[in-house]
């Protein structure tokens, strides 16, 4: 499998990230040698083997439904650009 | 619109959102109470601030236990053990992270059913997957200066989302479904239901197709928070999908919303790339894994609670209630627990009467009031204490109506009722007897032409005497007598 370089710009687009021409050909790249790596592992032959969702294989650990959180928003809102009666303020998103 | 339908199929799947009554948010120690000041109830996890990692709430994954077995007979096939959490990536500004923790490939549960019943009949909805994930904050858009406003006090807080197999084909299907999964979900508190604070809300897949087709294109209609909505979307987007097919034209997948104020669904105006979510499973969190211990107690406890499908079948059971009385007795446990007073109180041999009081004068007035039955201002015991006198003859179902209406109003205990308004029905066959007497010495014509075999002329003078009564003459007793003497 490999990537063309209008698919790299459409990830790019998808994850926000603003690339230039010469970035787009040099991501593809990088892209397109990982999947090579992708498809040497492909041979291995995992029929009848449970695919693991995590690197580690632990289970999950889970806490009790206590809050145990205070309002910070004072604090956590000292570092945003613009705020508002409490609210964090963005430029307009209406769909 | 039945016109229009004909020779359309409809089908409906739902997808909906019931926030899990936790304290705290799936993957943080916040809040999650409702209306408090905005951002006071968003830590450093809910705004995504860098270096946190998401911890599991053990109450939210419980009370998804509780709903798989709920919805499968209390029987743990359907409750995966090993459960998986993805992350569904997506920018909008109220998703701090930049993605929602839900789940993809191994929810949490898979299948189980849920029965509606509708005007014809009972209907089993299959399921296809319920499955954990954080809800988003919230963006307002009013204006701050051109801009918009993010509060993110629920972001993160537990949601189920609950999703049908395309199984109804009407909004009176989809709308029963709704209430029977609000009805259920309540019942075995794992959701308060409210649907105004947005803790239970349905998106609905709706296309529509010629009977013998292949599925049609389907269009979801998002985020409808109450029952009237969502029977108004659909009714709307169905009339709206024939009438473009019919003209030739054709449905485009789309995601929808619907405008209260005019009843109208419109496409939102979404990008090619809105869908492309890229799910993986999220680094941050392990396998979620629940063990024959855990789903046990949750078992049991469920056992407890029940179901309102358990509370049904034991209604017809031990009453002897049809399914349908039984399925509106139990579309709440406070329907069930007041009935249960009603029935109590008046005796299980008054079972149908109860019932049908419940069902019938006090739902009417509910609704048509726009309350709960928990806030109903005829508490059971009062409802009770009138039935009684319906069964003890004091009340005929006329004026035992309007008892009801005096004791809605608040007018106190029936028997004071009674007593006040002098309603007391006419049971004393001697006094019955007179104004018999009275009413047949006065109507010779009418007696004349019964004699000569015109029946009519009966009901016409059961009619006199309950007149002459003021309506408080026990019926079954004036026919009797007027039967007796007209023969003799």
């Amino acid at each position: 499998m490999s990537l063309s370089v209008d698919e790299v710009k459409k990830i790019a687009h998808l994850a926000r990230i603003e690339i230039s021409e010469a970035e787009a050909l040099a991501t593809r790249q990088q892209l397109n040698d990982i999947f090579a790596l992708i498809g040497q592992m492909q041979a291995v032959n995992t029929e009848g083997i449970e695919p693991m969702s995590h690197a580690q294989d632990l289970m999950l650990r889970l806490r009790d439904d206590v809050v145990t959180e205070q309002d910070q928003h004072a604090l956590f809102q000292s570092i945003a650009p613009q705020v508002e009666g409490g609210l964090y303020l963005v430029p307009r998103v209406i769909e | 619109m039945t016109g229009q339908m004909k020779n359309w199929e409809v089908v409906i799947g739902l997808e909906t959102h019931a926030q899990l009554s936790t304290s705290s948010k799936i993957f943080s120690g916040a809040s999650t109470a409702f209306g408090a000041a905005p951002n006071s109830h968003a830590s450093a996890v809910d705004l995504a601030l860098p270096g946190v990692l998401p911890v599991a709430n053990r109450a939210a994954v419980d009370k998804a236990i509780r709903f798989g077995l709920a919805v499968n007979g209390n029987v743990a096939d359907n409750i995966n053990r090993r459960s998986v959490f993805a992350r569904k990536n997506y920018f909008y500004p109220d998703l701090p992270k930049g993605y929602q923790i839900s789940q993809l490939d191994l929810p949490i549960v898979k299948g189980g059913s849920i029965t509606i019943i509708t005007s014809s009949g009972e209907k089993t909805v299959r399921l296809t997957r319920a499955h954990l994930e954080e809800d988003a904050g919230k963006s307002l858009h009013e204006d701050f200066h051109g801009m918009s406003g993010i509060d993110l006090n629920r972001a993160g807080t537990p949601l189920l989302e609950i999703v049908s197999e395309p199984d109804m084909c009407s909004s009176e299907e989809a709308v029963a479904y709704a209430k029977a999964l609000h009805g259920l979900v309540r019942w075995i508190d794992i959701c308060d239901g409210n649907m105004q604070e947005g803790s239970f809300r349905c998106d609905a897949n709706v296309s529509v197709r010629r009977p013998g087709d292949p599925l049609g294109t389907r269009r979801e209609i998002k985020n409808l928070n109450s029952f009237r909505f969502l029977q108004q979307a659909i009714d709307y987007e169905v009339r709206w999908q024939i009438e473009t097919l019919e003209d030739g034209g054709r449905i485009q997948q789309a995601t929808v919303l619907f405008d209260p104020d005019t009843g109208e669904t419109r496409s939102m105006r979404s990008k090619e790339d809105a869908h492309d979510y890229r799910y993986f499973p999220d680094p941050d969190l392990l396998p979620l894994c629940v063990g024959e211990d855990w789903i046990g107690a949750a078992s049991k406890q469920l056992a407890e609670v029940g179901t309102p499908g358990m509370r049904k079948e034991l209604y017809v059971a031990q009453f002897g209630l049809t399914d349908y009385d039984a399925a509106l007795l139990t579309q709440s446990r406070e329907t069930a627990a007041y009935f249960d007073v009603v029935v109590g109180a008046v005796g299980a041999a008054s079972v149908k009467l109860c019932a049908n009081w419940v069902t019938g004068e006090l739902a009417g007035a509910l609704n048509r009031a726009g309350l709960d039955i928990a806030q109903s201002p005829l508490p059971a015991a009062r409802l009770a204490a009138l039935v009684t006198r319906v069964v003890d003859g004091t009340l005929s179902s006329k004026l035992a109506k309007e008892v009801f209406e005096a004791a809605w109003n608040g007018e106190g205990e029936p028997d004071a009722i009674i007593e006040k308004r002098g309603l007391k029905q006419i049971s004393d066959g001697g006094e019955i007897e007179k104004l018999v007497d009275d009413v047949l010495a006065g109507n010779a014509k009418q007696v004349e032409d019964y004699r000569a075999g015109k029946d009519k002329a009966f009901n016409s003078l059961v009619g006199q005497v309950m007149k002459a009564s003021r309506g408080k003459a026990n019926p079954a007793q004036v026919n009797e007598i007027l039967k007796k003497k007209l023969g003799g």
